[in-house]
C-alpha cells in the first residue's frame, strides 16, 4: 500500500540513534524555520578535523526527526570538508526519498551541519 | 490489529444501513431523474423523499433544500452566488471552503470582516454589531468549529440580524456552515434562525459527493454552475441520486446521543491529563462538540504525533485534514492566540459513533509513551 513516507524515514524517525545534546560541544547549529515550524540544533565534537561525535534535538515533523538522525550518522567520522559536502539530496536519498513538500527538512539538517562547523571555527 | 480512528471530524465511515438503501440507485434504479419515464420518474421520486428528510430534519420546506457536490459547493454558492458587491461579515476560525471564497469575493472589489475569536474559540456579538454596515449583505458564522469543535452563539447572532433587518429594505442572509454541528446540535433552522445553511453527507455516516444547502424561500441565490437547470437552477447537473438517497437515510439515522460520545471523550482528556504534563485544551471545554479535543503538548510536534500514533495503528489528524500536508500553522489556534510553535504542537482528536472505551483506553495508554519519546528528541 502506498504510505505518505518511505519505510526507511518511518524506521529512522520511530528509532533515531543520535538525538540528545554533547555537553562539551565544539560547535552548535541552531536552525529553525518559522514557517513550518520545525526547530533544529546539532550538536559536534571536533578532533583533527574530524567530527568525532555529533548528535541532534529537533521538534519537527516526522521527516525533520528523520533527516537529523540521518545527516548524525552521515556527518560522523567525516572530516568537516567532506561532512560540509553532504547535500540535502543525498539526505533525501538516505532516507529513499522525501515527500516534495518536506524536502525543506533535508535542507534543514544540511543547514544545521553548517551552522555548527560554523561555530566550531568562530570558537576556535 | 484493528485500526483505531479517531478522526471523524475528517471523515466517516457510510453506516451499513445508508449504504444499503444506496445500492439500488447504482445497479437497478438507475434512471436520470429529468426523464418522464418510469427509470426517470423512480429515481426523481427517490429524490423527493430524500429531499424530504432532510427537510424533516432542518424543519423546513423541501423546496428550500437543494443537493450540492459537498459543502465547499454549498458554502461557495452562497458566498458567490450573493450579489458580488458590498461587505461579508464573516470569522477568522471558517473553514477554508468559506474563508476561500470571501477571499476570491475580496479580489473583486467586496469588503470581508473577519470577526475575531476570545480565547474560548467563540465569536463576540459586540465586535458582530459595530461591524454591520449599510452595506453588509451576508453573514456566515461556522456553527461549530471543525478543528476545536466550539458553538458558535448562532442563536444570538440570528437575533441581532433579525433586529438590523427590521430596519432596512436590502435584509442581510444570515448563513452558517453546519458541517460538524448536524450529528450533536439543534439544526432546526426555525429554532436556530438562519437564512441559509450548509451540510455534508460524508461526516454524517453518509457518502462522500453530496452536500446539501438550505435556502429560506424568500432569499434568492444565484447559481455558480450553469446548464441543465436542475435543483430549481441553482445546481445544474445531472443529480447524484445514489449519493442523495445516502444523504437522506443518513440525516434520518442521527440521534444526537451526545453523552455516551461526551463521556468517552471525558475519560480520554482525564486519562491524558493525569498522564502527561504541559497538556493545554485548546478552545471552551463547555461550549463544543461531545466528540472534540484539541490539544497543545509542549515540545512535541503535532506531525510527529500522528505519525508516530499511526504506526500504533491509531489514525488521528493535527487539525483539518485538508490542511495536513500544508506547513502554515493551524489559521484557527492561532485566532485562538496561540503561539506558532504552540500552533504546530498540537493534535485534534474526534469521536464518533462507534468509539469504544477500549479504544479510549487504547490510547491513553500509548499517548503518553509517545509524547515522553518525541520530548526527548526534541529535548523540550
Amino acid at each position: 500500500m502506498k504510505s505518505y513516507y518511505t519505510k526507511q524515514a518511518i524506521n529512522r524517525f520511530m528509532n533515531p540513534k543520535n538525538f540528545g545534546r554533547l555537553k562539551k560541544a565544539d560547535g552548535i547549529g541552531e536552525v529553525g524555520n518559522i514557517k513550518c515550524g520545525d526547530l533544529m540544533e546539532l550538536y559536534i565534537k571536533v578532533d583533527q578535523r574530524v567530527i568525532t561525535e555529533i548528535k541532534f534535538h529537533t521538534l519537527g515533523c516526522a521527516a525533520a526527526i528523520a533527516t537529523s538522525d540521518a545527516i548524525c550518522e552521515m556527518a560522523k567520522g567525516k572530516t568537516i570538508e567532506e561532512a560540509l559536502r553532504i547535500t540535502y539530496q543525498d539526505v533525501a536519498n538516505k532516507l529513499g526519498s522525501l515527500p516534495q513538500v518536506k524536502i525543506h527538512c533535508a535542507t534543514l539538517a544540511q543547514e544545521g551541519l553548517k551552522q555548527a562547523v560554523l561555530d566550531y571555527e568562530k570558537k576556535k | 490489529m484493528k485500526r483505531i480512528y479517531l478522526d471523524h471530524s475528517s471523515t466517516t465511515p457510510v453506516d451499513k444501513r445508508v449504504f444499503k438503501e444506496m445500492e439500488p440507485y447504482f445497479l437497478e434504479k438507475y434512471g436520470n431523474p429529468s426523464s418522464v419515464h418510469f427509470s426517470g420518474q423512480e429515481a426523481s421520486f427517490a429524490v423527493d423523499q430524500a429531499r424530504q428528510r432532510v427537510a424533516d430534519f432542518l424543519n423546513c420546506r423541501p423546496q428550500e433544500v437543494f443537493f450540492v457536490g459537498s459543502a465547499t459547493e454549498a458554502n461557495n454558492i452562497v458566498v458567490l452566488g450573493s450579489q458580488r458587491k458590498g461587505h461579508i461579515i464573516t470569522s477568522k476560525i471558517e473553514h477554508d471552503a468559506l474563508l476561500e471564497p470571501c477571499r476570491y469575493l475580496e479580489k473583486n472589489n467586496v469588503e470581508v470582516s473577519y470577526l475575531p475569536v476570545n480565547k474560548q474559540g467563540i465569536v463576540c456579538l459586540e465586535t458582530l454589531k459595530k461591524s454591520l454596515r449599510p452595506e453588509t449583505f451576508l453573514v456566515s458564522i461556522i456553527y461549530a468549529n471543525n478543528e476545536i469543535g466550539t458553538i458558535q452563539p448562532i442563536k444570538e447572532i440570528a437575533e441581532i440580524i433579525k433586529e438590523e433587518n427590521s430596519k432596512r429594505k436590502n435584509k442581510i442572509l444570515f448563513h452558517t456552515d453546519a458541517v460538524q454541528a448536524v450529528n450533536y446540535l439543534d439544526c432546526r433552522v426555525n429554532e436556530i434562525n438562519v437564512d441559509a445553511l450548509s451540510l455534508s453527507g460524508h461526516k454524517i455516516y453518509g457518502p462522500k459527493g453530496i452536500g446539501a444547502l438550505y435556502v429560506k424561500r424568500n432569499f434568492s441565490l444565484n447559481p455558480i454552475i450553469h446548464g441543465g437547470g436542475q435543483e430549481r437552477g441553482l445546481r445544474s447537473g445531472t443529480e447524484n441520486v445514489a449519493g442523495i438517497v445516502g444523504l437522506g437515510k443518513a440525516v434520518s439515522l442521527i440521534k444526537k446521543d451526545n453523552q455516551k460520545t461526551l463521556k468517552l471523550r471525558e475519560k480520554l482528556l482525564q486519562g491524558i491529563l493525569t498522564r502527561i504534563k504541559d497538556v493545554k485544551v485548546n478552545g471552551s471545554l463547555e461550549e463544543r462538540l461531545p466528540n472534540n479535543l484539541n490539544l497543545t503538548f509542549k515540545g512535541a510536534e503535532g506531525e510527529s504525533i500522528v505519525m508516530a500514533l499511526d504506526q500504533e495503528n491509531i489514525s488521528l489528524s493535527t487539525g483539518s485534514a485538508c490542511s495536513s500536508k500544508k506547513l502554515e500553522p493551524s489559521h484557527v489556534l492561532l485566532a485562538l492566540g496561540l503561539s506558532r510553535e504552540e500552533a504546530h504542537c498540537s493534535l485534534r482528536i474526534t469521536l464518533g459513533r462507534n468509539t469504544e472505551l477500549e479504544e479510549i483506553e487504547k490510547v491513553i495508554e500509548v499517548l503518553p509513551k509517545t509524547i515522553e519519546k518525541l520530548r526527548k528528541i526534541s529535548g523540550r
